[in-house]
């Protein structure tokens, strides 16, 4: 059950061939034997299966709420959960309860979704690799068929659309929900590749994921071309900057007065927040104020900040006069080559592998499109590797229609904890010491 | 224009490189986007900009005590060792790479909904009563305060301990 679909599983709660508390209480159980993938920070076991309670009345009296009853969730451990500790991975919130949800949890349960937990990520999502978190790396299951590796980051998967009346910065079209029909017939779509995006950096392997993907556009009847984001070299560059600068500015919240730690001076409310700062922050965090600090100073925000703000527009602009030359969805890769192992991984800092790692996908954020990264196939090693596919802003739903055809096609192998777990109960006794090595 | 060849079916990975490799590519005419096709090959040109002291120190790729202890002081975080001193000059250099791009004539942008209006909600009040949760958070309370030290008094050398010394 827990390796099928969430169709398949939302149609077999329907049908009443599983209950959502046995759904709720396997996951339960999957999470606990494998725990040594350090991806939960918070389990919220009293709270699942009361909810998990809560849908199967709703189903008993057939009134579920939708496709999600009863599904069980997990949410990433920034997203703020109303009584369920939300730490960031950092240790500047450790201990920290919300007393509300943030909007999209609030959707999810209102739809009857059953929340797990909490997953780790690194501090304040200020990374690549999720390495760097309070609470350790998390390990990537993919990895357990082979060796260790270290699990990329997997990019948020489409935007979700929509207003949050609780912030002024969301678009207020009525986004209504769709859905996606099955296309069937690629002929009329325009696939653009931007050249650009073919660094030497990129690894054979990928690149011919990536070609084969074209291929497969072009052979169903897409007209498919070659297009040009000339400013897509400076893209990370300008990330940095206009970043670190928004860290500088957002990070300032948390001084130890409101929420949060608090460190034990007393002596003055500067000495105060220094202190808690310090002990609340790791370096990458600390790193990215700092930096932002600088590029914001008075002799500096022209040539730095600014300048940041005008190359975005020319990124912006890239985009826009791709997209009106007729392109319907750009095709690039995700990432420049499979997951690394953690060991290589680490040898650079953050900062280093963030830039290195985001390449692809931190563009369409300077541009402000919609995104969508597809796994396509498992490289030489066992690891996945996905393509990323760019729409055109608000067009969300021919977008995910593209790429719900292109996952169709490649049918990419679902990941069998169970199986692996049942092979490799060995080397899990080994990694659980190596765990411990590493936290240290 | 580009060889369309490139694409055709199933061409080997090396027809790809010899497409992309090289500088003097075509590219796609779309538009007029300002400056789209100078700034298509990196500018040996560096646009004229206001000399500081903080990037003329980066002549030389370091950061002043001076610049450290007002950045400390800016951002109340400390840097706590010489690698987070080199870190912030790699942070710089890194970001030194705008220079190399034209952007004369160009407005910054400071969002991409630049065309819109941020939404407002009618002013009643709609929420609220909330104190106790919102004190529940905090480590230090009295009655319905959050209690803070004595402001005014600014940060010190001695609040800092700073364990590393930096050379200039």
């Amino acid at each position: 059950m827990l390796g099928r679909t969430l169709r398949e599983v939302s149609a077999a709660l329907k049908q009443g061939q599983i209950t959502p508390i046995e759904l709720c209480q396997k996951c339960l159980s999957l999470i606990k034997k494998t725990k040594f993938l350090n991806a939960y920070i918070t389990v919220s076991e009293e709270v699942a299966l009361k909810q998990a309670e809560e849908s199967e009345k709703r189903y008993k009296k057939g009134h579920s709420l939708g496709d999600l009853d009863g599904i069980p969730i997990a949410v990433k451990d920034n997203f703020s959960t109303s009584g369920i500790e939300t730490t960031c991975a950092s240790n500047m919130l450790k201990g920290y309860v919300p007393p509300y949800n943030a909007t999209v949890v609030q959707r999810l349960l209102d739809q009857g979704a059953v929340l797990m937990g909490k997953t780790n990520l690194d501090e304040f999502a200020m990374g690549s690799g999720s390495t760097d978190g309070a609470f350790g790396p998390v390990k990537n299951p993919w990895s357990y068929s082979k060796q260790y590796r270290e699990k990329r980051k997997q990019k948020p998967h489409g935007m979700l659309a929509g207003h949050d009346p609780k912030d002024s910065t969301t678009i207020q079209d009525p986004g209504k929900p769709f859905m996606l029909s099955s296309l069937t017939d690629v002929s009329k779509l325009c696939i653009g590749i931007p050249k650009e995006y073919l660094v030497p950096e990129l690894s054979s392997e990928v690149r011919s994921f990536w070609s084969k993907a074209a291929n497969l556009f072009e052979s169903e009847g897409a007209k498919v071309i070659e297009v040009s984001l000339p400013h897509t070299s400076h893209s990370i560059v300008c990330y940095h900057v206009l970043c670190t600068s928004e860290v500088a500015s957002n990070m300032a919240r948390f001084d130890g007065l409101e929420y949060g730690h608090r460190c034990d001076i007393d002596v003055s409310t500067e000495a105060m927040y220094a202190a808690t700062r310090r002990e609340g922050f790791n370096d990458v965090v600390r790193g990215r104020i700092l930096a932002g600090n600088f590029f914001l100073l008075k002799e500096n925000y022209a040539n730095y900040f600014a300048k940041a703000q005008k190359v975005r527009r020319l990124i912006a602009n890239d985009f826009v006069n791709v997209f009106n030359s007729g392109v319907d969805v750009l095709l690039t890769p995700t990432t420049l080559s499979e997951a690394v192992p953690y060991p290589e991984f680490i040898k650079e800092d953050n900062r280093t592998r963030s830039a290195q790692d985001d390449i692809f996908t931190q563009a369409v954020n300077m541009a402000g499109l919609p995104a969508v990264s597809v796994p396509v196939a498992l490289s030489n090693q066992g690891l996945p590797v996905g393509l990323q596919f760019i729409g055109r802003a608000f067009c969300d739903q021919q977008l995910l229609t593209v790429a719900k055809w292109f996952e169709k096609q490649v049918q990419f192998p679902v990941i069998q904890l169970q199986e692996l777990m049942d092979d490799c109960s060995s080397v899990f006794e080994i990694e659980k010491l190596a765990s411990v090595s590493l936290q240290q | 224009m580009w060889a369309r060849a490139v694409w055709l079916g199933r061409r080997s990975w090396m027809g790809w490189r010899r497409g992309f490799t090289s500088k003097g590519d075509p590219q796609v005419k779309t538009g007029a986007g300002r400056a789209g096709g100078e700034a298509a090959q990196e500018t040996e040109r560096v646009p004229p900009m206001t000399p500081s002291p903080a990037s003329s120190a980066q002549g030389s790729g370091r950061v002043t005590a001076e610049v450290i202890e007002h950045l400390e002081r800016l951002a109340l975080v400390d840097f706590g060792s010489q690698e987070a001193v080199a870190r912030l000059e790699k942070a710089i250099a890194f970001a030194d790479r705008l220079r190399a791009v034209d952007t004369d004539g160009v407005e910054p942008m400071e969002s991409v909904l630049e065309d819109r209006c941020l939404y407002l909600r009618s002013d009643n009040v709609v929420e609220g009563n909330c104190v106790e949760e919102l004190l529940q958070n905090a480590h230090r309370v009295v009655e319905e305060y959050f209690v803070a030290p004595p402001g005014n008094i600014s940060l010190s050398k001695q609040d800092e301990q700073k364990p590393f010394s930096h050379t200039d």
